[in-house]
This record gives structure tokens, C-alpha cells and sequence, in this order.
């Protein structure tokens, strides 16, 4: 079986410091993967540089068509669902707005429609603040509504950077209860990038442990879990 | 701009910090300034220089205390003004009325007029304090507008004498000095700059200038570090209103007339543009700036007559377009203005180490 | 009594011109944080276009939309050479660039069509109902025109997918990105957008002020402060904010004329009514620094 995403040997740069020193993962059709690491080791950046939102070297492929150097409009055309850090919320948009706005970019109207009842049923609250300014939200219902917006893309891969970010720990079950299930039944594959280590390796079946812009392990999550080093040293629980 | 400055930000706090930055002014410098003071013996007494090229020396020179004063306030301390013709009237006005009305040594009605434009910028400032971007522009731009009404207005006319305006005449060269009246106003000019750049110098280099800065870059940050962010402002404003009124006083002597029409809003763009091109927040580029200001329009006449005599246009070519065209070719090639781009160069070809 | 009723009117009617050219303004400030100096400039260069063809025979109704058209191009091209490569560039020099593009404007009109004034025919019939005194046909014109404009923009971005995305991009670059939205071209189609609704405020008062290069000058001041007034980013307030200062500039005016009549003391007239207006403007923009529509931003350190 042919990986969603493969990543190899990525530099990535802000101005004239390099934030990756050319990291490799990949991650499997209809998998999730999820990088940790502590804050600074390089996990935005990665999916910044897959997205094209940072100056980066070496090689992305998504799906077989490498991405590198692609505007990042380019980029999620094909399909990449980017949740970014701090939610990206339009927030001057209404609810509405924020998801319709999503669907600009798509020709099968009839399928975003679909993806709409889909969304409403993962995430019914929503439905019920159609109207309000997304601005308004609560944290948790921007995070479900950041969730929402990258499915109206009709993503094959989703990116999601801390979904659980500044969040209540019920709030953040909800989440990525709805996050396996966007995950079973719409086939997307994830990349998850998460300060709570024990959260995304629940979810996760493959793990990469980065720190300062390098990968220094990686493997299932059961044997990430499962190696009281690797915990210690790198995950803190 | 933010990062280039930060060394500066982080030592606002403290006077003594930073003594490597009060540099000496470069032997050369001085003697740039000594041949230009010598200027009037070399060209004027053998005829190489004319009266009139000292005319326009003088008006360039005037036109870089008035950059220098808008960049004290726009490129040091980040407060952007599109009305700074403004001051340059009122002092302009000051020097002209006491002159014609009250019979003044010209020369005395320079600190006069120098202390009315601190006190009407330091006025308009504090109130301007509450603005900040695009509404103290407007602000600015209002009173650019104002100023020229202002002095049509009717019931100022005795001193004004509205649209009239106001004839002075040259003073003669004191001492019976072998000099022209024109060669010996340069030489007051120059002898002004020269004294205002070395002030201009120890403010930027003081407390003061490093509180201006910080309050540009980070203000905030400067609240939190003690300094006096409106009053710092608000002073800033005066020192720059009352550089460019020296400017403005100087012209009208210089120039021997005053009428509000001769300080359109075109002027305090020409400012503004010349602040930019010179070089933001640089002292030489104020130099630049001025030369700027007073040399473009007829460059940029010439190129024009060049153009049209060498290719064949359906239209009749103005200069201004060429201007319009110099400016966004200057700006894409050196966004810091030309000083700032020469000192990239600089920092180019000069070998390493 | 009619007398301060014609001068609301025709206040209103001003107002129309100043909110037009605000809403250009805000359009390009919304997406970019700048303030286009050089929109008035356009806005008469595309006046003159107008006229060049209704010169050339043409009917006005077919010479206004080729004009619209014309400036939209000028718009989308002028943000895609020029300004493209100055995104990261310093505010000043942004600003610089726009005196120079309105130097380009204002010479080149003059080159083409010289400086001389020429009378611009009002596009609206003479009708005889509106002879009241109180207000022409063309005054009532430049409001309704000023208003289906507003209306019409209103709609695009309220209901169309482009007009949404457009706002989107505005607001939030980097998210807009990664729903897809090609970012640069919606800034281009803002650009363009803006110089056709300055062409509309142009060409409606070419027929007041008389065609020639010099005449949108004042009125780009009086845009400015609509658009300030009515709190930079927001296309509503920038129109009421120029109907505001429209009608505030024709009062001061007006009151000042009472005053005189009164006492016989002459304080404000024609000539100081634009600096009176200002300061009023400038006062109440200090007292409500976000305008009177905006809302305060909060800014994260």
C-alpha cells in the first residue's frame, strides 16, 4: 500500500535560522500519525512546510504528487486539511460563512452540500450557531468549527496542529472522539501534532518524536507507549 | 525596521548604556563643511558659481532642515505627518511679519519663529497624541489644508495681508563683507544646518532619542520601561515643528516673499517624499532629502526634454510623470531610501573583517 | 427654512462623491492595511476616459461601463506590477509609491487631454419634476447612483462565493490560504474593484466640478475623512461617513452665512468651510479614535 504522505529529509527555514535539520516520516493511507515533542522541537514548523506556509528543502509527497515549493493554495487543493495552531477562525465571519467559504474552491457542489450534513452530523452544535459570528464561539466550538472548515475541503489528509489546545479535558474527549470517527468512517488519513502525548497516542498508530528540528525516534504508538525511556525523557508523563 | 533597532529599544531605559554610539563626526565630514563654507571665496569672488546657484544651494539646504525636522518625528519616532508644509508657513510667516511689521534684524526673528513652531507642534501634537497611522495622517493632512486658509483668513489680513502675501528684502552682508546678499545667505544657511545637524545628532544619540525610537518600535514595551510615551511624543513634535519652521523663516528670507499659496499641500509631500527617498530615520539621508526636494523637479524636466527630443511620443510628456516614475523605481530598488542603500552597498564591497 | 433644506440636499449630494471614493478607499485598506493616496487620481483620470469617449460619440451609457471596465483593469494591473513586489515592503515606502502613482495620474491626464477645463454633461435627464429649488436632477442622481452602488457591492459580498472569499482573504490571510483561496488575486480583484467604484464617484462629478486634472484632489481629502469617520474598515461607515462630512461641510458653511446675516461678523464662509469641517472631524476622531461605526481591535503583544 502506497503512503498518503511521505516526507523526506525536510529543512525548513524562518528568515535565516532553519527550524528542521531534515526530518523523514511518512504516514499511511487512511492512518494516523502523530509527532511530538516538546515546544520549539520543530512540529508546526513540519506541517508549515508541508503547506508551504514556511521556506523549505527536501521532499513532500502527498498521495504520489510531490509538493515542495507549491503555493499553499496549491497545496490544499489536493485534498490536505490544514487545522492550524490557534484555529484560524475567521472570526468576523459568521458560522455559516466560515464553512460555505471552505467549499469556494470546490466544482461538485452537490458533494460540499453532502459534506455539510456530514459536518453537522459530527458536530450538531454547530448547526444550532449557523448565524452567530464565528468570533463568538467558545474555544472548543472554534476548535470543532477549525475541525469543520478543513472537511468542507473534502481533505484525503487532514493536518492538525494541538486540537486540544487551552481546552477542558471533556471538551477535548468530545474532540477526538470525533476525530476517530472522521477517521473511520470519511477515510481521511490525520497527521497530529500534540503537546498531550498519552491523548494522541490513544489515537495514533504511528508515532515520531522530534526535538530541536531532528526525528530522534519513532515507531508504533504501543511501542512508543510501552518504552518507559522514551516516555520519561521526551513525552514528561 | 522593528529589528534593525533593537539595540537601541533595549538600552532606552538607561542614559549611560551604549557609549559606542556617540561616535565623533567624521574628520571628513568637517571638511566637507569647510569647503562648502569656503564656497563663496573659491566659485563666487572668480565667477565660477552664480548668484543664482547660490540661490539654489541655499534652498536645498533649507530643505534639509526641514527633511531633517520631519524625520526626526516621522523616521525616529514613527508619527507619520502629511501636513508638515504647515510649519514651515508658520515660520515662514512669523520671520515675515516682524520683518515687514515690526522691523526686526531678520536674523532675530529666526529663534522667535523657531520657538512659535515648537510651541504650535507641541500644541497640535498633544492632541494628536490620541491619533495614531492613518488618523493622525488625516490630522496632518487637515492641517496642511488649514494653514494656507488660514492665512487668507479675513480678519488676519492687516498682518497677512492675505492672499497678497508679504515682500521682504535681502539683508545685506554685515561688515562690508565683499560677499553678494546672495552668497552671504548661504552662508547663514549653511551656518544654521550645520548647527542644527550636530543638535539633531546628540538628541538622537540622548535619552531622548532613545526613548523616541522605542516608542516607535515598541510601544508598549516602552510604557512598561517608564518612559513618558505623550510626553515624549508631544515634545518630539515641537523639536520637529520648530526644524522645519528655522526652515520655513530661512525661506522667506532667502526667498524675499511669503503668500499662502507658496505653501500648497505639494510641499509637505515633497517633505515627506524627500524624508523617504533620502532615507528614513538617518541623519544623511535628511542631506539627501533635501537635495532631493529642490533638484528632482528639474532633473526631471530635463530628463523629460531628453526623452521627448531623442524618441517621438504621441503625447506631450510632463515631468511629473517621470517624477512619478523615479519615485517607485527608487522605492523597489532602495526601500530605505537612498542612504539606507548606499549603506547596503557599502556594506557590500567593503572587505570582511 | 428651504434655504437649510437645499443645503442638506445638496450636502447629501456631495456626500454621495465622498462616499464612493471612501468605499474605494476602504476596500483597498480592508485587505491591506494601506491607504491608496492615488485613488482620487484615478478616479479623474478615469473621468477623463469617460468623456475621450463620449467625445467620440458614444452613447454615455455605453461609455460608462467600458470606463468601469477600463478602471477595473487599470485596478487588478496596478496591484499585480506595482504593488506585488512591495508585500513585505516598509508603510513609507508604500506611501511614497502611491505619490508617485499619483503624479503618474495626475501628468498624464494633463499630457493626453491638457489642463484646460472642459464641461462633463450630467448623464441624467432633466426632468421637470424635481425643479423644486430644492435639489436637481443631477444631484438626485449622484445619490441614487451612490446608494445601487453600495447596494450592489453589498450583495457581492454578502451572497456570492467570490464576494466571500474575497472578505475572507481580507480578513485572514493565512486561513483564507488554507481553505484554497488564491489570496494575491483576491487582493488584485479588491484593487480592481476599488478603481471602479472610483471611477463611478469620477465621472458622477465631473459634471459639478468641471473636468480637469486637479479636480478630485479636495474630494480624495473629504473620501478620507468619510472613511475615517465611518472607522477605516468598515464599508458601511465609510459610506455614511461621507454623506456625514458631505452634510457637515454644507452646514458649516450654512451656519456661518446665518451668523454673518445676524451680527454682521464674519466668521466661517465658502473658503474656511473644508478646514472648519476637518477639524470637527479631527475632533471627533479624537474623542472616538475607531470612528464612529468601527469597533476597537484588540491587538495581542
Amino acid at each position: 500500500m502506497s503512503n498518503m504522505l511521505e516526507v523526506k529529509d525536510l529543512k525548513a527555514y524562518y528568515g535565516p535560522s532553519q527550524a528542521l535539520h531534515g526530518i523523514s516520516f511518512s504516514l499511511s493511507k487512511g492512518g494516523i500519525t502523530t509527532l511530538l515533542g516538546a515546544n520549539g522541537a520543530g512540529k508546526t514548523t513540519t506541517l508549515r512546510a508541508i503547506c508551504g506556509m514556511v521556506r523549505a528543502e527536501g521532499s513532500v509527497i502527498i498521495d504520489g504528487e510531490p509538493v515542495t515549493g507549491k503555493a499553499t493554495e496549491s497545496v490544499v487543493r489536493l485534498g490536505v486539511g490544514h487545522v492550524p495552531e490557534g484555529r484560524g477562525t475567521f472570526t468576523e465571519l459568521s458560522v455559516e460563512e466560515n464553512l460555505r467559504v471552505a467549499a469556494y474552491t470546490r466544482r461538485d457542489k452537490a458533494a460540499a452540500a453532502r459534506d455539510l450534513e456530514m459536518v453537522f452530523t459530527y458536530f450538531p452544535r454547530l448547526k444550532e450557531r449557523m448565524a452567530q459570528q464565528a468570533g463568538t464561539l467558545s474555544g472548543g466550538e472554534q476548535q470543532m468549527l477549525a475541525i469543520s472548515r478543513a472537511l468542507m475541503l473534502g481533505p484525503r489528509l487532514m493536518l492538525l496542529d494541538e486540537p486540544s489546545f487551552g481546552l477542558a479535558p471533556l471538551i477535548v474527549q468530545e474532540i477526538f472522539r470525533i476525530m476517530r470517527r472522521i477517521n473511520e468512517e470519511a477515510k481521511v488519513s490525520m497527521l497530529l501534532v500534540e503537546q498531550n502525548a498519552a491523548l494522541a497516542l490513544e489515537l495514533a498508530d504511528h508515532a515520531y518524536v522530534l526535538e530541536t528540528g531532528r526525528v530522534v525516534m519513532s515507531g508504533t504508538s504501543a511501542e512508543v507507549r510501552s518504552d518507559e525511556q522514551i516516555r520519561k525523557s521526551y513525552l514528561g508523563y | 525596521m522593528a529589528t534593525t533597532m533593537t539595540t537601541e529599544t533595549s538600552a532606552a531605559g538607561d542614559p549611560a548604556a551604549l557609549p559606542g554610539l556617540r561616535r565623533p563626526i567624521p574628520k571628513w565630514i568637517w571638511l566637507g563643511i569647510i569647503f562648502a563654507a569656503l564656497l563663496p571665496l573659491i566659485g563666487g569672488q572668480t565667477g565660477l558659481i552664480s548668484n543664482f546657484y547660490f540661490l539654489q544651494l541655499s534652498l536645498m539646504i533649507v530643505y534639509s532642515i526641514a527633511v531633517l525636522g520631519l524625520n526626526l518625528l516621522t523616521g525616529f519616532n514613527g508619527q507619520i505627518s502629511l501636513g508638515h508644509g504647515a510649519f514651515f508657513a508658520v515660520g515662514a510667516y512669523v520671520t515675515a511679519i516682524l520683518i515687514d511689521r515690526y522691523e526686526m534684524h531678520y536674523l532675530a526673528t529666526l529663534p522667535l519663529a523657531m520657538i512659535a513652531c515648537f510651541i504650535v507642534g507641541y500644541l497640535f501634537g498633544r492632541p494628536a497624541l490620541r491619533l495614531e497611522g492613518h488618523y493622525l495622517a488625516l490630522a496632518t493632512f487637515a492641517l496642511a489644508i488649514a494653514v494656507p486658509q488660514f492665512l487668507k483668513y479675513r480678519h488676519f489680513e492687516p498682518l497677512t495681508h492675505g492672499v497678497q502675501g508679504i515682500n521682504i528684502f535681502n539683508p545685506d552682508p554685515p561688515f562690508g563683507l565683499p560677499l553678494s546678499p546672495d552668497q552671504w545667505l548661504y552662508l547663514v544657511v549653511l551656518a544654521c544646518a550645520v548647527v542644527m545637524f550636530i543638535v539633531a545628532r546628540n538628541i538622537v544619540q540622548s535619552r531622548m532619542g532613545r526613548a523616541m525610537m522605542a516608542i516607535r518600535d515598541q510601544p508598549l514595551a516602552a510604557d512598561t520601561m517608564g518612559i513618558n510615551s505623550a510626553r515624549t511624543k508631544s515634545i518630539t513634535f515641537g523639536i520637529s515643528a520648530l526644524y522645519v519652521g528655522l526652515a520655513g523663516a530661512l525661506h522667506a528670507i532667502i526667498f524675499e516673499f511669503v503668500s499662502p499659496d507658496s505653501f500648497r499641500f505639494e510641499l509637505s509631500i515633497a517633505m515627506l517624499v524627500g524624508a523617504v527617498i533620502g532615507g528614513i530615520a538617518t541623519l544623511s539621508g535628511a542631506v539627501i532629502g533635501g537635495f532631493f526636494v529642490q533638484f528632482i523637479e528639474k532633473y526631471a524636466d530635463a530628463l523629460t526634454k531628453w526623452i521627448t527630443s531623442t524618441v517621438h511620443l504621441p503625447i506631450h510628456l510632463e515631468p511629473w510623470t517621470i517624477y512619478g516614475i523615479v519615485l517607485i523605481v527608487l522605492m523597489y530598488t532602495m526601500p530605505m531610501g537612498i542612504a539606507g542603500g548606499l549603506a547596503s552597498l557599502w556594506r557590500k564591497i567593503r572587505p570582511p573583517g | 427654512m428651504e434655504q437649510l433644506l437645499q443645503q442638506v440636499a445638496s450636502g447629501l449630494a456631495n456626500g454621495a462623491i465622498y462616499a464612493l471614493l471612501a468605499l474605494a478607499l476602504v476596500m483597498i485598506f480592508v485587505s491591506t492595511n494601506h491607504i491608496n493616496f492615488a485613488q482620487g487620481e484615478m478616479a479623474m483620470f478615469s473621468a477623463f476616459v469617460c468623456w475621450q469617449l463620449l467625445n467620440w460619440g458614444y452613447s454615455f451609457w455605453v461609455a460608462l461601463p467600458a470606463t468601469m471596465l477600463f478602471s477595473f483593469t487599470i485596478g487588478v494591473l496596478i496591484e499585480r506590477i506595482i504593488l506585488r513586489p512591495l508585500h513585505t515592503a516598509p508603510l513609507l515606502s508604500v506611501v511614497v509609491v502611491f505619490i508617485g502613482l499619483l503624479a503618474i495620474f495626475h501628468s498624464l491626464a494633463g499630457a493626453i487631454w491638457t489642463h484646460t477645463v472642459k464641461p462633463f454633461p450630467s448623464p441624467f435627464p432633466d426632468f421637470s419634476l424635481v425643479h423644486s429649488g430644492i435639489i436637481g436632477p443631477h444631484q438626485i442622481g449622484m445619490v441614487v447612483v451612490a446608494v445601487g452602488m453600495l447596494g450592489l457591492l453589498f450583495c457581492f459580498f454578502r451572497f456570492t462565493p467570490l464576494g466571500l472569499a474575497m472578505r475572507a482573504a481580507a480578513l485572514n490571510a493565512t486561513s483564507a490560504r488554507l481553505v484554497g483561496i488564491n489570496v494575491d488575486w483576491m487582493l488584485a480583484l479588491g484593487w480592481g474593484l476599488a478603481a471602479t467604484v472610483g471611477s463611478v464617484a469620477g465621472v458622477l462629478v465631473a459634471p459639478v466640478v468641471y473636468l480637469e486634472p486637479n479636480m478630485m484632489a479636495g474630494i480624495l481629502l473629504y473620501g478620507f475623512a468619510g472613511a475615517l469617520v465611518g472607522g477605516i474598515s468598515s464599508p458601511g461607515g465609510a459610506v455614511a461617513g461621507g454623506f456625514i462630512v458631505g452634510v457637515l461641510e454644507n452646514m458649516v458653511a450654512y451656519l456661518g452665512n446665518m451668523l454673518e446675516r445676524a451680527t454682521g461678523f464674519y466668521l466661517i464662509g465658502n473658503g474656511e468651510k473644508l478646514t472648519v469641517a476637518l477639524i470637527i472631524v479631527i475632533t471627533v476622531l479624537t474623542l472616538k479614535p475607531s470612528g464612529l461605526f468601527g469597533h476597537v481591535t484588540v491587538k495581542r503583544v
